[in-house]
């Protein structure tokens, strides 16, 4: 434990975040905190995120998983989160119903292909691309809590700056976060 | 004849015929609902205004208030319970809040926001539910529907002409039309009808009037739909 | 057959009432095979109600067709007890015979096969139902016979007649099934008695309701007497729906006129003079012959008016069908069927006693218990009350069937062991007992010194055994499958909740459970009794947590792992993808080993 008064303060909180079928909407909002940005920074430290570009996800405190899983990819990266981190949250209305992308869960996987690659003006023709290096989709989007264990949800569409931010400092401190009423959104 | 009963511990005053919901609105006192509304005889289907008296859960809107009863209602246990009834009747249907356009409006919402619910906690059931943009002033999403009958109830009673009725039995229970097309379109349906605007998630909407209130300025954007209501009741409670 | 004039006739035939909407909409489905959209309209222009509301009752009830149904209707009784005499694979076994899948209209319009909730043949199954009408002793042989019958396009009288015999099925015989019965007796002895005097008589006798919830049948009696409003009625329950029960189907068939008497015999208590029968769709096949029990009793002077020549004592009985609805055995739920509407519980208070059928003050009486009123009247109070137990008096019947030597009813005082029951019906190695039905209790070994009363194991008359042979886990699935597919939709706990469970139950069954499986199925156990509209939704639970609590290995054994464990198969959601791209490189995989975090 450090001792009151260190100069180094508790050891700083690791952070992962990433966005599976998302818009990263929600990490806009996330820096949307503005200047706590930065006594944030005094107490956490970035793994993998895409404000640091690392592309692989290391022992974390904290996941923030933003999007819904929509692709063999996402549930990659999401298994990976879910091994790494030891709080994972899903922020965001995609990662906690599917939102948007869940729009086409009442449609056929197949005949969604179709209408793109088959029927529309200037892709017909090309066929349904099939290169593996493309993550092959899933037949219905799933928020993440139906792949994987989830310990906290933040909801809205995007959370905004200060829920992030009353989420955050609730998680640093050690407490269950919780949101005041008008934190609380869906959209 | 009148009398009193103890909700969460405060006496609530009741007139002889009231349902414990009832007397506790006037009082100013708030118990969720959802399929309850002042205007109309209880339906008790949506079991959100679950209170426990006794030791057992009755619905409050139905159930007549009783001369030194001890209710319970805002506890833990029943917050919860409330809480998780939110949820399935989430993952029953498609509720994508930011898409539609009764969120910052919707009583489902604002109820999920009053309990706390973070998620719907349940696996999403996506059922395949079309939605009916026939009728030129309004259009049926029946995604959001969550079957409190107040649309049938208001088109049976006020109205005066049976636009709509449930169909189906169980899980496959959903809404109809007065048609054998199945086309609003082809009812009598109109958008001054009660039944046009009583729905209170995002089932039946008017054309052309969606996101006129600015975010920000919606009902139950700054206040909890119990405050809200409360004052639509005229009683505030006082802070 | 054109559509709307058989509308017109139907209706006609039907008095144009609309508290008949259900015979009629029955009625026209034997002749059209399902209701198309045009004989729903035309209904309810017939009618004068909104086609809104008859397309809601329509699509309420499991036996009735929205979409096309072939001209042979074949369902397979779905209980576990059909399930264990191999119910299933004969169903498959038939689909294959006829090119069809469960579920769909054969391309032809010639068949439709699928399943319906237990249709009370547990001590004669497997059974199904063929355009309504049972056919009981499913085997290999009567299967390939049947797919004959239907590829052959013979009409259904001309079936052998043996496919369609219910045999009587009674192996114990007790003061109410063992002695002869003369109609009139008991109403001559009621009568004799006075109004008050029978009514003391019943009280004396401490009968409580044979349908389950053991009220005290002579409270209600006085309480619909007392109720104001002339025009009382009362209502024979014979929804007999429970599954694993067919006691009552034994009584119709072989008891009705101390049905009728009974009933009558509640008439006489209440003052009503008006009588209806709602009959189980499954147990039509008893319909013609009650018919014909009502005509001879109206020809004698049992019914109609001044019976026995007692002036003022007028009542008639009438019959309705159900269509395949469970939640209809509840009494508001079945009052609202009579009437012609979607069969959803009423809110309570005000009980049916005092605002019943139309609002008019209604008894519902169980079949048993209006069967066993016939016994009190001809012994007396007193002798009925020294059978059985201080709280639980007189005789009960018993549908007993899963593994024993021989199922069927079994008449015994209340108060009798589960143990003195298994020993009769000659059950050996049992390791569970489902008392009740589904919504009942689920006894183990170390039970079955427990007594049938309803100051113990009360018990509406289903005895289902399972030897060591069976999963007590595939037992509570069925029942969870079965409350799924019965709940009425009304309130959001029953309606969302029971499929929530069965969902939970599917992916235990389907090996992919995780601990965290366990815990959301007590969630949603305890909303499903605490806020549930009625007893379906409450009791919907009983099953589950009685496995959970008596036969848990049975359950942890299907547990992947300790962990959380996702509901569908990740690798499967990739298939139409990889169909659509014809790709199979690794990445177009998703293992499971991963999975488990």
């Amino acid at each position: 434990m450090s001792t009151s008064g260190s100069s180094a303060g508790p050891r700083k909180l690791r952070v992962a975040t990433t966005s599976l079928a998302g818009c990263f909407g929600c990490h806009m909002s996330f820096l949307d905190i503005d200047e706590y940005l930065f006594d944030l920074l005094d107490r956490i430290e970035f793994d993998r995120s895409p404000l640091t570009d690392l592309k692989h996800c290391g022992p974390c405190d904290v996941g923030l998983i933003e999007g819904g899983v929509c692709n063999a990819e996402n549930v990659h990266v999401l298994r990976e989160f879910r091994k790494n981190c030891k709080t994972l949250v899903a922020v965001g209305a995609c990662a906690i119903n599917g939102g948007l992308p869940a729009q086409r869960n009442h449609l056929e996987l197949g005949a969604c292909l179709q209408e793109v690659y088959a029927f529309r003006d200037g892709l017909s023709g090309s066929g349904i691309p099939n290169d593996p290096e493309l993550p092959l989709l899933i037949d219905q989007v799933h928020p993440i809590h139906e792949i994987v264990r989830v310990d906290y949800f933040l909801p809205g569409c995007p959370p905004s700056g200060a829920a992030f931010r009353a989420f955050l400092t609730d998680l640093i401190a050690g407490r269950t976060p919780r949101l005041d009423y008008p934190a609380i959104r869906y959209d | 004849m009148s009398g009193q009963f103890q909700l969460d511990g405060q006496a609530v005053p009741f007139e002889d015929g009231q349902t414990i919901l009832q007397a506790a609105r006037a009082a100013g006192r708030y118990i969720p609902h959802l399929c309850w509304h002042p205007d109309f005889p209880p339906h008790g289907s949506c079991k959100l205004c679950v209170v426990k008296v006794g030791g057992r859960h009755l619905s409050s809107c139905a159930a007549p208030a009783v001369e030194g009863i001890e209710v319970e209602s805002d506890t833990a246990e029943l917050r919860a319970e409330r809480r998780a009834l939110l949820q399935m009747l989430f993952v029953e249907g498609n509720h994508f809040c930011p898409s539609c356009e009764k969120s910052g409006h919707c009583q489902l919402q604002a109820q999920a926001y009053e309990h706390e619910m973070m998620s719907a906690r349940f696996a999403y059931f996506y059922p395949p539910r079309p939605v009916d943009a026939s009728h030129p002033d309004i259009v049926l999403d029946f995604n959001r529907c969550i079957f409190c009958e107040l649309c049938v109830r208001a088109s049976r009673e006020v109205d005066g002409k049976n636009v709509f009725a449930l169909s189906g039995r169980g899980i496959h229970k959903h809404l109809v039309v007065n048609a054998e097309s199945g086309r609003l379109a082809d009812t009598d349906f109109a958008a001054d009808d009660l039944a046009a605007n009583i729905c209170p998630v995002g089932v039946i909407l008017h054309k052309r009037q969606g996101f006129r209130v600015p975010i920000g300025e919606r009902p139950y954007d700054a206040r909890p739909i119990s405050r809200v209501e409360l004052a639509a009741g005229g009683r505030e409670a006082d802070e | 057959m054109d559509v709307e004039a058989s509308v017109r006739e139907v209706v006609g035939r039907q008095g144009r009432d609309a508290t008949r909407l259900l015979q009629i909409l029955i009625a026209l489905q034997d002749r059209l095979d399902w209701l198309p959209p045009a004989a729903i309209t035309a209904v309810a222009a017939e009618l004068g109600l909104p086609r809104a509301r008859v397309e809601g009752v329509a699509g309420f009830y499991s036996l009735l067709h929205g979409t096309p149904a072939g001209r042979y209707r074949i369902r397979f009784s779905d209980n576990i007890t059909d399930r264990m005499q191999g119910s299933e694979a004969l169903r498959k076994r038939l689909c294959h015979l006829l090119w069809t899948e469960c579920g769909k209209t054969s391309e032809d319009g010639l068949v439709s096969i699928g399943t319906t909730s237990c249709t009370g043949m547990g001590d004669q199954g497997p059974a199904l139902l063929v355009n309504g009408r049972a056919v009981t002793r499913l085997d290999a042989a009567r299967i390939e016979r049947i797919a004959e019958l239907v590829r052959g396009g013979v009409p259904l009288d001309d079936w052998p007649a043996e496919f369609f015999r219910v045999e009587e099925g009674i192996r114990r015989r007790g003061p109410l099934l063992g002695t002869p019965f003369e109609p009139g007796s008991a109403l001559r002895a009621a009568i004799a008695r006075g109004r008050t005097g029978w009514g003391e008589e019943m009280a004396r006798s401490g009968l409580r309701g044979r349908g389950g919830a053991g009220f005290a049948t002579a409270t209600k009696w006085q309480a619909c007497r007392d109720a104001p409003g002339a025009d009382k009625v009362v209502v024979c329950n014979a929804d007999e729906g429970e599954p694993g029960t067919f006691k009552d189907r034994v009584l119709l068939a072989h008891e009705a006129e101390r049905v009728f008497e009974g009933m009558t015999l509640a008439a006489w208590a209440t003052g009503a003079r008006t009588g209806f029968v709602y009959l189980r769709g499954e147990y039509r096949f008893v319909l013609d012959a009650l018919q014909a029990v009502l005509a001879r009793r109206r020809a004698v002077g049992l019914l109609g008016m001044g019976i026995l020549g007692e002036a003022g004592f007028d009542f008639d009985i009438e019959i309705h069908l159900g269509a395949g609805a469970y939640v209809c055995g509840e009494e508001t739920a079945l009052l609202e069927s009579l009437e012609g509407r979607r069969g959803t519980p009423r809110i309570r208070p005000p009980f049916p006693v005092t605002h019943g059928y139309l609002g008019r003050p209604t008894v519902v009486n169980n079949v048993e218990t209006l069967a066993l009123a016939t016994w009190i009247a001809l012994e007396g109070g007193a002798a009925f009350a020294a059978t059985g137990t201080p709280r639980s008096t007189g005789t009960k019947l018993l549908s007993v069937s899963g593994d024993c030597a021989r199922p069927g009813v079994y008449e015994f005082p209340f108060g009798v062991t589960v143990a003195e029951v298994l020993e009769e019906c000659g059950a050996l190695d049992t390791l569970a007992v489902q008392v009740g039905g589904a919504s009942g209790v689920t006894l183990a070994g170390h039970e079955f010194g427990r007594r049938i009363a309803f100051e113990d194991v009360p018990s509406a008359g289903a005895f289902m055994v399972f030897d060591g042979r069976r999963d007590p886990f595939e037992i509570a699935h069925a029942f969870v499958e079965f409350f799924a597919h019965e709940s009425c939709g009304f309130c959001t706990p029953c309606r969302i909740g029971t499929t929530l469970l069965k969902n939970d139950l599917d992916k235990l069954a389907r090996g992919v459970g995780g601990k965290v499986d366990l815990a959301n199925i007590e969630w949603i156990n305890r909303l499903l009794r605490n806020a549930s509209h009625c007893g379906l939704g409450s009791s919907a639970p009983n099953p589950v947590e009685d496995g959970l609590a008596k036969f848990r290995p049975a359950w942890e054994r299907r547990l992947r792992s300790l962990e959380f464990e996702p509901a569908f198969d990740l690798d499967a959601a990739l298939g139409p993808a990889r169909r659509m791209t014809g790709r199979s490189d690794p990445g177009a995989h998703l293992d499971r080993e991963e999975s488990s975090q």
